[in-house]
């Protein structure tokens, strides 16, 4: 009788309620290990984006006698590709929240919003772009602007195979209803949308707002 | 949702991690860091030598609130693994980051004096 509720107790070495996430309990479900595996794929992709912000910070005050970040960048612009971004992050969470209810129409509902907003993002940093392609201003100008145009059109680029990611996931919402399998996908797109947003906050701090005063 | 607590491990379990509300607050607190900056950037509120700085505080702040508010990074058990993993991917990016910027520095500052072009 003491021998079986010893063995009974030993195997928990902590108490179980306490222990959730840290061994005890059980395996931890498949929801939280594939966000855990997704998030390390967020964080590798940050050590990237950290080597261009580097390469930027870098290389920002060699302009080769070329344009410089006050003359070429337009604070309104930015801040309304901010706000676009912000707000679908916004939207993102919460279709990532309806999703979760099982909500699938308010899901779509949020989905269509977030992808609107992040493709004007898109259209005003590309408008931006050929503006300053237009005037000679190009990634082959100088070495500011190598590392401008690398930075942030591979953010733009972040941000354009997320569009298309969720276009798929919202055919696969319509097609397979929300179901574990799709709701963990979604979970890591919002997670990945989400990361772009702190991105972009790196980059317009550093890139715009202190290259142009 | 009775009282049992016989969750087969695997088994998805949902509770929902947050609410509207969680997000509307992250997105007020968001935007008034992202205004705070053009502000600050656009402005002499701060003291001009100081604006750099004032706009790297307020970027972090940002980063924290989308961290919390958005990634629910927070104090739940099922989060630790997250958190170690973010501590060490920001160790990484602080040391690419300041590491090249101070190295490249240094190197500028020991270049022998070019001349005008």
């Amino acid at each position: 009788m003491t021998i079986a509720t010893t063995i009974d107790r030993a195997p928990t070495a902590v108490p179980t309620e306490l222990a959730h996430g840290r061994g005890g309990g059980g395996p931890a479900s498949k929801r939280v290990v594939v966000a855990f595996g997704f998030w390390i794929f967020i964080l590798s992709d940050m050590v990237m984006f950290s080597a261009l912000f580097a390469a930027y910070a870098v290389l920002r005050g060699n302009t080769a006698g070329g344009p410089t970040g006050a003359e070429l960048f337009n604070l309104r612009n930015v801040f309304i590709e901010t706000m676009c971004l912000l707000l679908s992050s916004y939207t993102c969470g919460l279709g990532a929240l309806s999703a979760e209810r099982r909500q699938p129409a308010l899901f779509l509902i949020f989905a269509a919003f977030t992808f609107v907003l992040g493709a004007a993002f898109l259209f005003i940093e590309a408008t931006e772009f050929a503006r300053m392609v237009e005037i000679g201003a190009g990634p082959s100008r100088s070495g500011f602007l190598s590392a401008f145009f690398t930075l942030v059109g591979m953010h733009g680029l972040h941000v354009t195979s997320g569009l298309i990611a969720l276009i798929y996931l919202s055919a696969q919402v319509i097609a397979e209803g929300l179901q574990a399998a799709v709701l963990r996908r979604l979970l890591c797109w919002s997670l990945f949308w989400h990361a772009l947003d702190i991105v972009w906050v790196g980059v317009f701090t550093l890139v715009y707002l202190m290259g142009a005063p | 949702m009775s009282g049992f607590e016989d969750r087969t491990p695997g088994v998805e379990e949902h509770e929902p991690t947050a609410s509207y509300l969680t997000y509307t607050v992250g997105l007020g607190l968001a935007i008034i860091a992202t205004i705070g900056s053009f502000v600050v950037a656009q402005t002499n509120l701060l003291w001009p030598p100081g604006i750099p700085v004032g706009l790297i505080v307020l970027a972090l702040a940002q980063i924290g609130v989308h961290l919390v508010f958005f990634l629910h990074m927070g104090s739940a058990p099922d989060s630790t693994n997250n958190i170690l993993a973010l501590a060490f991917g920001v160790l990484i990016v602080f040391l690419v980051i300041t590491g090249s910027i101070w190295i490249i520095a240094n190197l500028n500052s020991n270049m022998m004096p070019m001349p005008a072009q």
